[in-house]
């Protein structure tokens, strides 16, 4: 073996392995970001939480319960805004529209989706805050139902016109209707997919706090109705890590990882229901 | 979408031959109806989106003109508003994200592409897009408690022992700070930059490799040499998806950078980013002109985004259509 070729094929083992090790190390991030959270949030985490009020500064053992109570309110809002806009929206792309409709709806979809998240906020003030004059859960949900309208409908659609064209033929046949081919057949086929989509959509706005800080606000206290400002775990995260109060450190690494172990776990069940479904169609 | 001749929607022969009444009365024309509201609706909330955004801005455009762009004073008291230091702070921290993640990023992409088998790669690849899931303000709070005392602590004097001729490197090390805000936006962009750009590489046909190696290539000459430069165009396409991630991103900077608005050769030194100025003083701010300032910061870094978004679809698009193009059909 020459010495060039001995140089050549040190050179490949040692940058081949040197992409293990960058491999190895955006892995060992999301490990890491979990063991300090389960670390720091674990210790401080108990069932106060869960059930109490934020306490007053310097008082022990105060809760988030309103931010919890705050959030799903927040994502039930945007849920109902996000999912019925972006799934119809999609079945109407899949199925009903024309070249030239379908580019444009798209393209608008991706650019609502590219944009950043604090802008987001900024419209929803704007929209839902200003003309009422406050801040309100609605204003909040707004917002963030309006990040999940791009996410639902781009993959929606893409599920949606994975389903096998003798499918429809077979409903065609049969002599159903256009509506009726939608509703019976192509939407049940396709439901393990949408239901992923929705599932990924919702976590991904379950950790916004950007388009929340000017539109839902934060509340001390619990927030009744849908017209007031209300806490949140995202936002009570950001504003309890930059305070200067040990006591409110610990009460915002403990609603970290509520918040992350909620957002992981709803990835991993829907990726799970993903995956069966692409395993039963194999079989 | 039907690439076949059979009888599909989009309004083929059997929409046209019935009857407007028949369709009616299976609500197909009912349905067409209202999925097309929401469709519409979609464009119609971008483009109400921009007008707001343009509206919104319209006094500091015309009190300031270009020179908002130009001046480095932001003084709410005085009324006076320059974006400068913001987005020199936005392009600064990206630039030491994208320093880090670029490397690393594309690295791994390559590791997982290329070398893993493929039940190893589409595990880590699956841990990669949970990485991705982790909302900005775990990254932030991390940030806080991780990143800025190792950097005040550990990292930032080591830079200044070493590298302290350099402006680069110059003055007291807090913590907070452009460098530790480009750290942490590395952390975060590093796992878009592995997943588009491993897709793209596995879309790189089979025979370009198989043809470099049979010309006696090594494996990494075959992968370097070969495999990147084909996927060059959606490789930089993944990287301009992160960057317009990074320039967007909010908590995790506001969290770390240090807010406060000077320009500063410095990356030891605090700063301002135009998303973390909007998250911080957007709700205190008083005035029509204080508001709308922080609004047209907004339109700015929404331009910006559409910009770069804009082409990093378009290369990413190209590459693979390259790929499959000559792909082994």
């Amino acid at each position: 073996m020459s010495a060039r070729l001995r140089w050549r094929k040190f050179v490949s083992a040692f940058m081949l392995s040197m992409t293990g090790v960058c491999a190895v190390v955006a892995v060992c991030v999301l490990f890491f970001i979990l063991g300090y959270l389960v670390y720091h949030g674990g210790t401080s985490i108990s069932w106060n939480f869960f059930t109490r009020l934020p306490a007053p500064v310097g008082e022990p053992g105060g809760g988030m319960a309103n931010a919890i109570v705050g959030s799903a309110k927040l994502l039930f809002l945007a849920t109902l805004i996000g999912v019925p806009v972006g799934f119809f929206g999609a079945i109407y792309l899949a199925e009903f529209s024309g070249t030239a409709t379908a580019f444009i709806v798209r393209y608008a979809a991706d650019l609502l989706n590219g944009v950043p998240s604090i802008v987001i906020g900024i419209f929803a003030y704007s929209l839902a805050v200003l003309p009422f004059k406050h801040f309100s859960t609605f204003a909040g949900g707004f917002a963030l139902g309006l990040m999940m309208i791009p996410i639902t409908l781009r993959s929606t659609e893409e599920f949606l016109r994975s389903v096998p064209i003798s499918l429809r033929e077979g409903a065609m046949a049969l002599g159903a209707g256009k509506w009726k081919t939608i509703a019976t057949v192509i939407v049940p086929s396709a439901y393990r997919g949408i239901l992923t989509t929705i599932l990924l959509a919702f976590a991904r706005v379950a950790g916004e706090t950007a388009p929340l800080l000017f539109t839902a606000l934060g509340n001390r206290f619990w927030s009744p109705g849908w017209s007031q400002p209300t806490a949140s775990l995202p936002v009570a995260i950001y504003n309890y890590a930059i305070s200067p109060y040990e006591d409110w450190h610990r009460q915002a690494w403990a609603a970290g990882l509520v918040l992350l172990a909620l957002i992981l776990i709803i990835n991993i069940v829907a990726r799970g229901i993903l995956a069966r479904s692409v395993s039963v169609s194999r079989s | 979408m039907a690439t076949t001749t059979t009888i599909v929607p989009s309004g083929g022969p059997v929409a046209g031959s019935r009857s407007f009444l028949s369709r009616l009365r299976d609500g197909d024309e009912i349905a067409r109806l209202i999925t097309f509201l929401f469709a519409a609706s979609v464009v119609l909330i971008t483009a109400l989106l921009v007008y707001e955004l343009w509206q919104g801005s319209a006094l500091p455009r015309h009190q300031f003109g270009l020179n908002f762009f130009r001046t480095s004073v932001w003084d709410p008291v005085f009324d006076q508003f320059g974006a400068l230091p913001f987005i020199y702070g936005t392009l600064v921290t990206s630039a030491v994200a994208l320093l880090i993640a670029v490397p690393l990023g594309i690295g791994a992409a390559i590791f997982l592409a290329e070398l893993a088998p493929l039940r190893l790669s589409d595990t880590l690849e699956f841990f990669i897009d949970l990485l991705a899931a982790v909302p900005s303000v775990i990254y932030g709070l991390l940030g806080i408690f991780i990143v800025v005392p190792l950097m005040r602590n550990g990292i930032q004097p080591q830079l200044k022992q070493y590298l302290g001729f350099l402006p680069l490197f110059k003055g007291p090390a807090y913590g907070l700070g452009f460098l530790t805000a480009g750290v942490v936006l590395a952390i975060m962009i590093i796992p878009y930059i592995i997943s588009v750009s491993r897709e793209i590489l596995l879309s790189v046909p089979r025979d370009q490799r198989e043809a470099a190696l049979a010309l006696g290539s090594t494996r990494w000459e075959s992968t370097w040499k070969v495999v990147v430069p084909f996927a060059r165009t959606g490789i930089i396409g993944s990287v301009f998806l992160a960057l317009a991630r990074a320039l967007g991103e909010t908590m995790a900077v506001t969290m770390v950078i240090g807010n406060t608005p000077v320009i500063s050769p410095s990356l030891l030194s605090p700063g301002d980013s135009i998303a973390s100025v909007i998250a911080s003083q957007f709700k205190e701010a008083t005035g029509e002109l204080y508001t709308q300032s922080l609004i047209e910061l907004g339109l700015v870094l929404f331009l910006l985004t559409f910009i770069l978004n804009g082409l990093a679809r378009l290369m990413i698009v190209i590459t693979s259509q390259r790929g499959s193009g000559t792909g082994l059909a």
